[in-house]
This record gives C-alpha cells, sequence and structure tokens, in this order.
C-alpha cells in the first residue's frame, strides 16, 4: 500500500518546496534588518552621522569628511560587528543547548555558564589570579571561558545521568547560578574599591571594551563553529524527535551531545570573556528562530544566528538612544528588554509546543 | 538479498539489574511477521531496544543481509513513545527520517519517497501540521512513516497500532503485511490485541518478566492454557467465517 508505484503525483513536494522558499526569505529579510540595525548602529554616537554619510564612509567615498571614517570605522565598527558576533555567538549557543538538552528555558544565562565566567573574570579582575598564568594578557578572558567550559561540562555530564529531567537540568543550572553569583559576591566583598568597580562594571556587560583583536577571536570561534553545527544539522534535529529515535537512526546521542556542548561552552563563554555578562539573547534569540522557521537545524541554526545579532545590534542602537551622548551598558538593556520579551513567550508558550 | 534475524540467549542489563535474559529464536526470516507478546513491564521495550543497538547486554544478535544501525534500508527501530515536543512538520519529520546518515542534499528521490509513504499511510491530509498538533493516532502514524520511509529490512515496531481505532488498526497492519511480503522485510512487532497477533503474525514470541516462555508458530503458541498463565485470563479460542482463530474472553469476567 505505501510503495504502490500507481500513485498520483502528489501535493506534498511542491508544498514542501513553497515552504522552504519561505524560510530562505526569512533569512534573507533577517539579514537585512541586521544590515540596517548596523548601519544605525555606525550612525550613532556621541557625534550622529546620518545614512547616508555612514554609507558613504563604508564605500570609502571622499564626500565625506576624513574625520567621519576615522570615527566609523576605527572606533564605532569594532563595536557595532562586536554587537552582531556577540549576539550570534550567544544565540547559535542558545539555539544548540536548547537542542541537545530538549530544553527551552536552556541558554548560557539560565543555565549558570555566564555567571561562571563571571566569576572566573572576577577572580582575575579582584586578585589577579589566572587559571592559565603565563596568558597575561587575555588573563580575565581566559578564566571565564575555563570556569564557563566548566560549568558547561558540569551540566553536561549531570543531564547523562539516568533520571535527569528536562525539569532537573533547569533546576541544576538554577543552582550553578546561585552558587557562583555567591562566590562573585564573595570576591567582591573582598575586592578593593578600584577592583570591585571594575568587577561591577565587567558584569554588566559592555561592548565598548570591544578591539579588533576581540572582534577577530570571537568571529574566528562563530567561523569555526557553525560549519561544525550545519555539517550536524540533520542529526541535531533528529535529536528533537527523542534520543531512541535518534539513536535508531543511526545517530551516536551520546557522542553528538558531548561534541555539541563543548563547542556550545566555547560559543557561550568567549563572548562573555570578552564583553562581560549578557542575558537573554541565547534565550531570546532561538525562541524568535523557531517561531520564524521551526526547528529543522538548516535554518533553525541560521535564523537563530541573525536574529541574535539582529537583536544585540538594535540593542547596541537603544543603548545608545536613550541618552544622547551617553552609552548605557549593553547588559542592562538586554536584561530589560529581554524580561518582558521572556514573559510574553511564556504566557503564549502554552498554544505552542515550546 | 532477504534479510534475518536470529537471538541467540540475549538479554538485557541495566547496570547490574538484569531485566531481560535467554531470549532465543530460530531464523527470522524476511517477509514474516513475528509477533512480540506479554503483559506489561515484561521486557518487550527492552527487547526491542537491545535488537536496535540502543542498550547493551550478553547474547548474540545476528543480522544477515542488512547493515546495522546506519543509513536508510537497515534496521529501523519505532519506538512506543511517540510523544515530541518540537516546531517540526511531519513532513519535515519523515524527510528528516529518510536523511540520516542518507549525504546533506535533498534530492527529488527523498522527497518521492516521503510523498509515498504519506499516501500508504493515508496521512498526506496533515503533512504539514506540525508534530504538537497531531493526535496520539495520527503521531503514531507519523512515527510509522518515519520508519517506513527508510527503506527498513528488519523493521521493529513497539506497539504500533496502540493509539489507532479499529479501522486504522486493521489498514496499517493490512499495511504492514503486505510490506514484510512484497519487500521482504523481516517484521517484529509488540502488540497487546492478541486477536491483530492472531490474523497477522506468523509466529509468537511469549515474554513474562523478563524472561522469553515461547517462540513459535501463532496457533500453537496462543492457546487457553497460555492466556491462563501469562494473563491469568479465561479464554478460549474460535474460528470466524473464514477460519481465523480468535481470542475469546471466557468465564465469570466474560462479562461486567
Amino acid at each position: 500500500m505505501a510503495h504502490s508505484p500507481a500513485i498520483a503525483m502528489p501535493k506534498g513536494r511542491g508544498a514542501y518546496r513553497v515552504l522552504v522558499q519561505r524560510k530562505k526569505l526569512v533569512l534573507l529579510a533577517l539579514g537585512l534588518v541586521l544590515v540596517l540595525s548596523i548601519i544605525a548602529d555606525l550612525g550613532l554616537g556621541p557625534a550622529r552621522y546620518t545614512m547616508r554619510e555612514v554609507v558613504l564612509a563604508l564605500m570609502g567615498s571622499t564626500e565625506v569628511s576624513r574625520q567621519i571614517s576615522v570615527v566609523i570605522w576605527d572606533i564605532r565598527m569594532p563595536v557595532a560587528l562586536m554587537a552582531v558576533v556577540v549576539g550570534a555567538a550567544l544565540s547559535a549557543a542558545g539555539a544548540q543547548m536548547q537542542t541537545i538538552l530538549n530544553n527551552p528555558l536552556a541558554s548560557p544565562f539560565t543555565l549558570g555558564i555566564s555567571a561562571a565566567a563571571s566569576f572566573g573574570a572576577s577572580i582575575a579582575l579582584v586578585f589577579g589570579v589566572g587559571i592559565l598564568p603565563w596568558a597575561i594578557d587575555y588573563v580575565v578572558s581566559i578564566n571565564a571561558l575555563l570556569m564557563a567550559m566548566a560549568a558547561a561540562l558540569f551540566i553536561h555530564f549531570m543531564s547523562q545521568k539516568r533520571g535527569v529531567t528536562v525539569e532537573t537540568i533547569v533546576l541544576l543550572g538554577i543552582t550553578l547560578v546561585f552558587t557562583f553569583n555567591a562566590l562573585l559576591a564573595l570576591v567582591q566583598y573582598l575586592a578593593s574599591e578600584q577592583a570591585l568597580a571594575a568587577v561591577v562594571f565587567w558584569t554588566m556587560g559592555s561592548l565598548t571594551r570591544a578591539t579588533w583583536p576581540k572582534l577577530a577571536i570571537t568571529a574566528g570561534v562563530l567561523a569555526v563553529s557553525l560549519p561544525l553545527f550545519m555539517r550536524r544539522a540533520w542529526a541535531l534535529t533528529a535529536l528533537r524527535l527523542g534520543d531512541d529515535k535518534a539513536a535508531s537512526f543511526g545517530v551516536n546521542v551520546r557522542w553528538l551531545r558531548l561534541e555539541t556542548m563543548m563547542v556550545i561552552s566555547l560559543l557561550a563563554a568567549v563572548p562573555v570573556a570578552f564583553v562581560g555578562t549578557i542575558g537573554f539573547i541565547g534565550l531570546v534569540g532561538p525562541h524568535i528562530a523557531r517561531m520564524l522557521v521551526g526547528e529543522d537545524q538548516r535554518y533553525f541554526l541560521p535564523a537563530s544566528v541573525l536574529s541574535g545579532a539582529t537583536i544585540l545590534s538594535l540593542t547596541s542602537v537603544i543603548s545608545k538612544s536613550i541618552v544622547p551622548g551617553t552609552i548605557f551598558p549593553i547588559g542592562i538593556i538586554t536584561a530589560l528588554v529581554g524580561v518582558p520579551f521572556l514573559f510574553s513567550l511564556i504566557m503564549s508558550s502554552r498554544r505552542r509546543s515550546w | 538479498m532477504v534479510a534475518s534475524l536470529e537471538l541467540t540467549d540475549v538479554g538485557v542489563r541495566y547496570g547490574k539489574q538484569e531485566v531481560l535474559a535467554g531470549v532465543t529464536t530460530p531464523v527470522l526470516k524476511g517477509g514474516e511477521i513475528t509477533a512480540v507478546i506479554g503483559p506489561n513491564a515484561a521486557g518487550k521495550s527492552s527487547l526491542f531496544r537491545r535488537i536496535a543497538g540502543l542498550l547493551d547486554g550478553p547474547g548474540r544478535i545476528r543480522i544477515d543481509g542488512a547493515g546495522h544501525l546506519s543509513g536508510p534500508g537497515k534496521v529501523c527501530y519505532m519506538p512506543q513513545d511517540t510523544s515530541v515536543n518540537t516546531v517540526l512538520t511531519v513532513y519535515e519529520s519523515i524527510l528528516l527520517a529518510r536523511k540520516q546518515g542518507a549525504g546533506r542534499r535533498v534530492t527529488d528521490q527523498d522527497l518521492e519517497e516521503v510523498d509515498r509513504v504519506l499516501h500508504g499511510l493515508q496521512i498526506e491530509p496533515i503533512s504539514f501540521k506540525g508534530l504538537h498538533e497531531l493526535s496520539g493516532g495520527q503521531r503514531q502514524l507519523v512515527s510509522l512513516a518515519q520508519v517506513l520511509v527508510r527503506d527498513p529490512k528488519i523493521l521493529l515496531l513497539d506497539e504500533p497500532t496502540s493509539a489507532l481505532d479499529l479501522h486504522r488498526q486493521v489498514e496499517v497492519l493490512s499495511l504492514i503485511r503486505s510490506l514484510a511480503k512484497d519487500r521482504g522485510i523481516c517484521v517484529i512487532l509488540a502488540i497487546h490485541d492478541l486477536n491483530q497477533v492472531l490474523r497477522v503474525a506468523d509466529r509468537v514470541m511469549v515474554i513474562d518478566a523478563g524472561t522469553m516462555v515461547s517462540c513459535g508458530p501463532v496457533e500453537s503458541v496462543i492457546t487457553p492454557t497460555l492466556l491462563q498463565t501469562i494473563y491469568r485470563v479465561e479464554a478460549r479460542i474460535e474460528r470466524c467465517s473464514r477460519l481465523c482463530p480468535h481470542v475469546i474472553i471466557d468465564g465469570p469476567i466474560a462479562r461486567m
């Protein structure tokens, strides 16, 4: 019956192709919004430039003054692009965390990975203690990175234990958040006034720390991670049908989870290491992507990356627009914008599957 | 080449706890349907997961004429639990099953196969519904479609009809029967409805409390004595007008 040769030309195939086209258009639209947001971000700051000036400066035109070109290329560009790559990396990390832990609340922020990174960084800022003492220039970043990886591995191994449910993992993440926040508070308590200010500012998350080398490293991590995920797109999507089914399809579920978790910890930790704690992108980015294109990883991952990048870039625009001439730490804005968004997501999730 | 499966003293252990032991079968050939019956929690699902390679344990599983666990056309397992919590359409989920271990690019042939399976199971109208929107019975049909699209040689179906109405049960079991015959698929089927077992299966394996009690031709295994021993139900076997045997519940509990 299923494989009888005499069947009418089915509608399924055509409808599927239309669905795929629609998803590609959504990706294109997200990309366009991102480009517009970057241009707006470059135009905003203590001195405001029009969109035309920004575009001309980007094209290297002589119609704009050299000063504008310098401001845009040397001062604002690393910050604007850092927003893009950090947003993309955090959102990709959140998307894959939600996928492999089968948990809509999983993100680097909610599972304590960002808190672990903050604690690692604070040790360096307050005591000058590096986990890898020879890498003195990047001691804050490396501490943050190693602590984040340790937290990610802890979550991973705990999630592998028998009888561990989706709820247990969230609770486990919450315990990590509390533990690392308490340790962070302890470090702050012991810190000198100057070091305390540095820690507080660091935990707020700020893109103004962006430099070209940091941008290059973060972009590099993203450039290595995304193709790895894309290569595993079918297998990662299969995880969403349940472990048994994925395994029976030939997916090495344990190995795929471990491999993905390692890449996630890198993706989540590097941005936190460079720009401080930025919450909610890793949670909200994938949710927007899921609503727009579903969970076929071939579209879900690019959509997560683009929506994460767009949100953080737009947030950067907002952080400069609230009080002209002042740039608010972006971590504050993402949390303030993210909370109502998350709230509306939770309230409407009863009608959807997540 | 027609696939075949042979189990020799197969068991399953969770840590130190042995949940299944001593399952031995003759060579189960392609084209045949073997039903696995037994009370709840007897170890049927563990046996399926063991054959599918998802669990470890003692014993030997010999599969001929089919590779093991990679790419389409091998051992395909439909788990009992079909609940999912994901934003994928039915069509995407079946295509996804087809593409595992089979290259990244979606070909016309892939889409053609998905269409055929959807048509065969008569679930075309729900092709573009979300998996989370489906009823229990629809989910079961989609789950079945996901294994059928992989062009299986050994097909392990853990209670594939438990959520289906009578019409669908008959349809799906006839489909499985004809697929087994036409494509030489070796089907192992866990199912609770003994009348369906008597209608569809060639052979039956009885599992009780983690051990294999019996394995043989359906009519010689499903007897009033077995029903009394395994299920503690008084019943007799009668034949319908087409001479197919049926289980009739009898004795004091015949009418409640």
